[in-house]
């Protein structure tokens, strides 16, 4: 608000807009400090709130497995896994706090279904094999995805990125692994991993948003900087990308479409299902309901905890005040 | 049936321990009050898991019998299981979650710091990062009892609730047998008798601070060490087994 009174100023130096638009244009990163239009603002908060709760929501299909793992040592790294995404959640929410809003805010505005989070996070885990393929698909479209936002035009943003994308790339690398043992492993084994490449491909395709033609924030967002690859270009890294280790795993990527185009010197692929996608961002997914139900309860059961910290604080700040008076 | 050795016996003893509430907090994962204590939590079930896997295989080397850690967490029922009857206590609400933390925070750290110095280095090496993980553990633990037991009247009430549900089965910690006997002579276990004073030590000072008491009522539940649990580690296990035990013999 007290910034927005600033663009009125006329001084000889540029305006604090005029300001903002030459950083975009040099590429350079925006600041909290720095005046910004208030529709930056609020995309930047949609965009990094939208990350953050994935990051909190995608605790939950990776979590279910945790008790089941089939092995210490892939239960430890499950744990550590799904931890890092908790903490994902966090820097990603400290961004956020940064362009004026809390993380209390954000939170109900997740709970009242007014902010979304990934579609992908709606898919059940129906087998282990499905730890594998998130880490290996979902995770691997994560970093597609980040790695461009490294370059986003907000730095906290761009600058939680990179930190992420450190921990995504580890993450994609022991699902790939789970994938690698279970592909290599019996033949029940090598069916579980199939069927869990038949369940996610698609979704993992459709998570990178929907096709740049139909995507309503794509020019506006590019033109900022908040974007700097469409959702068409990154789905078609992470494609090119996937093919090959599909290929070496001795899978099948369940799209009869799927094939090397010379020409063009990618892989095509087949028609994604967005009506099925626009159902599942719309609530209507396998596991919508369950996800933030899961997440309400918690944030629930916990109220008399965070109500006794804080009471436990306040007395102590007393206990403070009474012991130095 | 031959009698196993003691010091596997005792090395299961501590690895069940720490397997069974490491399996316990993994579940609480994306369930606690705020993100920071999901985190905690996590980093709490971490150490315990890592814990019990350097037991299980230290275990599984001195029996001989070409078993590992996972053929020994995976495969024994709850009658072969050997850690002390509070670990399977259920979570239960954060308050529950907290005083079971805490009375195995208090035991472990003087078991610990007690073992760093056994005659068998494998295990001192062991115990002494251990004793790292179990202070930082109590740290947080006793934390969250006094502020807890301080913060509001509901938050005493749950405390207080938790602390009389859970002490019952602290006195399996320190029930020791034959076993612990000849390895304590042997300067290889720590005495459950001579850590006692400390736990009660770290318990009484951590509820003082918390206005929380012990329940008057004496009664224990033991049997943990001999594997005879509670009816709960029979719902646990199946849990923690089933995908492991649905494909004999594979590699994950
Ligand atoms: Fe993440
Ligand atoms: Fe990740």
């Amino acid at each position: 608000m007290e910034q927005s009174t600033f663009t009125t100023a006329t001084t000889d130096g540029p305006t604090p807009a005029e300001r903002f638009d030459q950083l975009i244009a040099a590429g350079e990163k925006i600041e909290p400090r720095d005046w910004m239009p208030e529709a930056y603002r609020r995309t930047m908060i949609r965009q990094i709130a939208q990350h953050a709760h994935s990051e909190v929501i995608g605790q939950q299909p990776e979590g279910n497995w945790i008790t089941r793992a089939p092995s210490l040592r892939r239960k430890a790294i499950l744990v550590a896994k799904v931890q890092d995404e908790a903490g994902h959640g966090l820097y990603l929410y400290s961004a956020c706090e940064t362009l004026g809003i809390s993380r209390d805010e954000l939170n109900e505005l997740l709970h009242q279904g007014r902010q979304k989070y990934s579609s992908i996070f709606n898919y059940p885990t129906l087998s282990w094999a499905d730890v594998g393929a998130i880490g290996w698909l979902v995770d691997g479209a994560a970093i597609a995805n980040q790695v461009a936002l490294t370059r986003t035009s907000y730095g906290p943003y761009a600058r939680a990125m990179v930190r992420i994308c450190k921990e995504e790339s580890f993450h994609q690398r022991q699902g790939f692994e789970i994938m690698m043992t279970l592909a290599r492993g019996s033949e029940a084994q090598r069916d579980m991993a199939q069927d869990a490449l038949n369940r996610w491909w698609w979704p993992s395709l459709a998570m990178l948003g929907p096709p740049d033609e139909q995507s309503t924030h794509t020019e506006q967002s590019m033109q900022w900087g908040i974007k700097v690859e469409t959702n068409d270009e990154i789905r078609q890294k992470f494609v090119d990308q996937t093919v090959p280790q599909a290929q070496f795993l001795g899978l099948t990527l369940p799209d009869p479409a799927l094939a090397w185009n010379e020409e063009r010197g990618h892989w095509d692929f087949g028609e994604i299902d967005w009506d099925a996608f626009w159902e599942v961002v719309r609530g209507n997914g396998p596991c919508n309901r369950e996800r933030l139900a899961h997440k309400v309860k918690a944030w629930e059961d916990g109220a008399w905890v965070r109500e006794a910290a804080l009471a436990h604080a306040a007395k102590q700040d007393g206990r403070g005040l009474a012991a130095t008076a | 049936m031959s009698t196993p050795a003691p010091l596997f016996t005792y090395l299961l003893r501590l690895g069940d321990d720490n397997l069974v509430l490491g399996q316990q907090l993994g579940a609480l994962l994306s369930r606690m009050p705020e993100l920071e204590a999901d985190i905690a939590v996590a980093n709490v079930c971490l150490d315990h898991l890592g814990q019990a896997r350097n037991f299980l295989t230290y275990a599984a080397e001195v029996e001989g019998a070409g078993r590992d850690e996972d053929q020994l967490a995976m495969l024994r029922d709850e009658r072969g299981f050997r850690n002390a009857v509070l670990m399977e206590q259920p979570n239960g609400d954060f308050a529950r979650t907290m005083a079971r933390q805490l009375f195995v925070d208090a035991y472990q750290v003087p078991l610990y710091e007690g073992l760093s110095r056994s005659t068998d280095d494998r295990l001192a090496g062991i115990a002494e990062k251990a004793a790292k993980e179990a202070r930082y553990h109590l740290r947080h633990s006793g934390t969250w009892v006094v502020r807890l037991g301080d913060g509001t009247a509901e938050s005493h009430c749950r405390m207080q609730a938790a602390i009389d549900a859970l002490w019952p089965f602290t006195g399996d910690l320190f029930a020791a047998d034959e076993v612990e006997a000849s390895l304590v002579a042997e300067g290889v276990a720590v005495d459950p008798a001579s850590i006692r004073p400390a736990f009660d030590a770290t318990v009484g000072d951590v509820l003082a601070q918390a206005g929380l008491r012990l329940p008057e009522d004496p009664y224990q539940r033991i049997g943990g060490r001999q594997g005879l649990h509670t009816e709960l580690l029979g719902h646990l296990l199946p849990e923690m087994q089933s995908l492991y035990r649905a494909n004999p013999g594979v590699e994950w």
